[in-house]
């Protein structure tokens, strides 16, 4: 059954969103639910398609396999299977099992009766991911614009649309999301070594309580923000991360075509520097 | 949606401000300043600000990063001519740039000959490391674990391999990362261009792998805890000492989602290790270019991982 030794008594009945008690069960440690199943469909047919495009492909080497949007021809049409259909019927199933995946998160909050930070949290990663294959193809007017599933073709795509727009570290809203990123990946740093440190003073040492925790950032940078407020901070930054490495793409094309170090000519141009 | 979540910041108590769990006598007089409060981050967590402990290596740390900071700021202002608004205007262009390829791996080059950037280069790195020796002698002052120490170490390792060590192993300063926003935003582009892009890297992989993965982290775990923090998951050590409701559903959240949960302890380590990995597997990505490997593209092609 793959309990915890105190998960029996949290395995109660409800809390579901669509389904009543149809699909109100685990199997094994997983919770199903509607939109488990929903999940799982999505999930087993976009895996299928991927293996179905593969074998159409030339390789079976994992590094190099490509599931490619379809030529920029087909605008936003619907193309043939092979000519980027398997892409867009993959793009829908991953949209849908996100989806799901979400909602599923929203009935495991409700049967354990947490806020729903979580399923919320991953929204924000899920309209990153939509937003570089939906919102931006279609402001572009081609699904062709949407990147290829492989794992080097979609470095190659990160590549060649970033010297589109000459340099792309130019992009102010990818010098926001960057600077994002790196700033939660301290954070997290800070926050993980705080906590283990005060749990593990070392041999023979009594385990620290917050107090520990604020004085020794206090006496470091001179502030702490304490254990709930680490949380919001750290969870603000990764969503901000996400959020800007949204916008920073979508912004290259529809508002700005040319090379992004030109967009700051602006700045010196401004009319107050005369 | 005005669920209760957590009574954390629904009331404001002032008092006299917490100066810190006492030490050493000697070693109390170093914290300064007087505390205040501030109600906006009093919103968020916690309102009070200072005091802060100098001790010789904070004073240490804030001579040499201030002098790091005005040899690169006035060396800006000299390049517009001293005008301020020139500097305003242009400050985004403006880099204060290593030595030229003459100079090799000279270590005394002249003032002019990227002098300045090895000074201001020497004065940081004095700056990070005695920042970090403190976080080394706060923690056992204080009796902590010494794990912020080893993680910012982390972090110099990347910084040094940029600045002094992949220069010294191509014998020259010119490879160095100059100083500026746009300088080392082109710094950076080129840097790829010339050693057939970094993307095929191994190392520049898995950094990124570990750079996402460390938001994803926090986005799941300050989530986590926040949803929780009504049954008390944010007193994170009391919940790894003594677990209670609050981490059991926050750990059977993430087992019920994806079969799979951390405890409040592990999540740190997880946590840790991903911050830590960041940067030591991007140092040793850095370190690489143009050592060992000239174009990561063709080494991808010997590999069979590009075409």
């Amino acid at each position: 059954m793959a309990l915890l030794s105190f998960e029996r008594k949290y395995r109660v009945r409800g809390g579901t969103l669509i389904g009543g008690d149809l699909f109100d069960f685990w199997v094994g440690p997983f919770y199903v639910g509607f939109f488990g199943v929903t999940t799982a469909f999505f999930a087993a047919l976009g895996t299928a398609l991927i293996f179905f495009g593969a074998s159409l492909g030339d390789t079976w080497n994992p590094w190099l396999i490509t599931i490619n949007p379809p030529d920029i021809s087909y605008g936003l049409a619907l193309a043939p299977m092979r000519e980027g259909g398997i892409w867009q019927v993959v793009t829908i199933c991953a949209v849908g099992a996100f989806v799901s995946w979400a909602l599923r998160e929203v009935e495991i909050c409700r049967k354990l009766g947490i806020g729903l930070h979580v399923p919320i949290a991953f929204g924000v990663a899920i309209f990153a991911y939509v937003s570089l294959v939906v919102i931006r193809p279609m402001l572009l007017g081609a699904w062709g614009h949407g990147f290829p599933y492989g794992i080097f073709s979609h470095l190659d795509w990160v590549s060649n649309v970033g010297y589109q727009y000459l340099n792309f570290h130019y992009n102010p809203a990818h010098m926001v999301a960057v600077t994002f990123f790196f700033t939660t990946t301290m954070a997290l740093a800070l926050h993980g070594s705080l906590v283990l440190a005060a749990t593990n003073p070392g041999q023979g040492k009594e385990v620290r309580q917050p107090e520990h925790e604020d004085t020794f950032f206090r006496d470091f940078i001179g502030y702490s923000v304490g254990t709930l407020g680490i949380h919001r901070v750290g969870l603000f930054l990764a969503l901000q991360a996400g959020i800007w490495s949204a916008i920073c793409i979508v912004i290259s094309g529809p508002y700005w075509t040319a090379g992004w170090p030109e967009w700051w000519d602006g700045w010196r141009n401004l009319p107050i520097w005369q | 949606m005005s669920a209760y979540q957590n009574i954390f910041t629904q009331v404001q108590v002032r008092s006299h401000p917490e100066m810190g769990v006492p030490t050493e006598p000697g070693d109390d007089a170093w914290r300064v300043g007087t505390p205040s409060f501030v109600h906006w981050i009093g919103r968020i967590g916690n309102a009070q600000i200072g005091p802060i402990h100098l001790g010789w290596t904070g004073v240490l740390s804030l001579v040499t990063g201030f002098l790091a900071f005005e040899i690169i700021g006035i060396y800006m202002l000299a390049q517009v001519n001293w005008s301020p608004s020139e500097f305003v205007r242009q400050f985004l262009w403006l880099g204060l740039y290593p030595p030229p390829p003459e100079q090799a791996f000279n270590l005394f080059p002249p003032l002019n000959q990227g002098g300045w950037w090895v000074l201001a280069g020497f004065l940081l790195t004095v700056s990070v490391i005695s920042f970090c020796v403190r976080s080394y002698l706060r923690a056992k002052a204080l009796g902590l674990g010494t794990h912020t120490t080893w993680a910012f170490a982390s972090a110099i390792w990347l910084y040094l391999v940029l600045g002094f060590i992949r220069p010294m192993m191509m014998g020259s300063w010119s490879e160095a990362v100059p100083f500026g926003i746009f300088p080392h935003l082109d710094w950076t582009g080129a840097f790829s261009i010339t050693y057939g892009n970094l993307f095929y890297n191994p190392f520049h992989c898995l950094s990124i792998v570990f750079l996402y993965g460390s938001t994803l982290l926090f986005a799941m775990h300050g989530a986590t805890i926040l949803a929780t923090s009504r049954y008390g998951a944010e007193r994170e050590v009391e919940q790894i000492t003594d677990r209670g409701t609050g981490a059991e559903r926050g750990a059977l959240f993430w087992r019920w989602t994806m079969g799979f949960n951390a405890t409040m302890e592990s999540i740190h380590r997880w946590a840790w290790w991903f911050a830590v990995l960041t940067t030591l597997t991007g140092g040793i990505g850095i370190l690489l270019t143009g050592t060992v490997v000239d174009s990561w593209y063709d080494w991808a092609i010997a590999h069979n991982y590009a075409r």
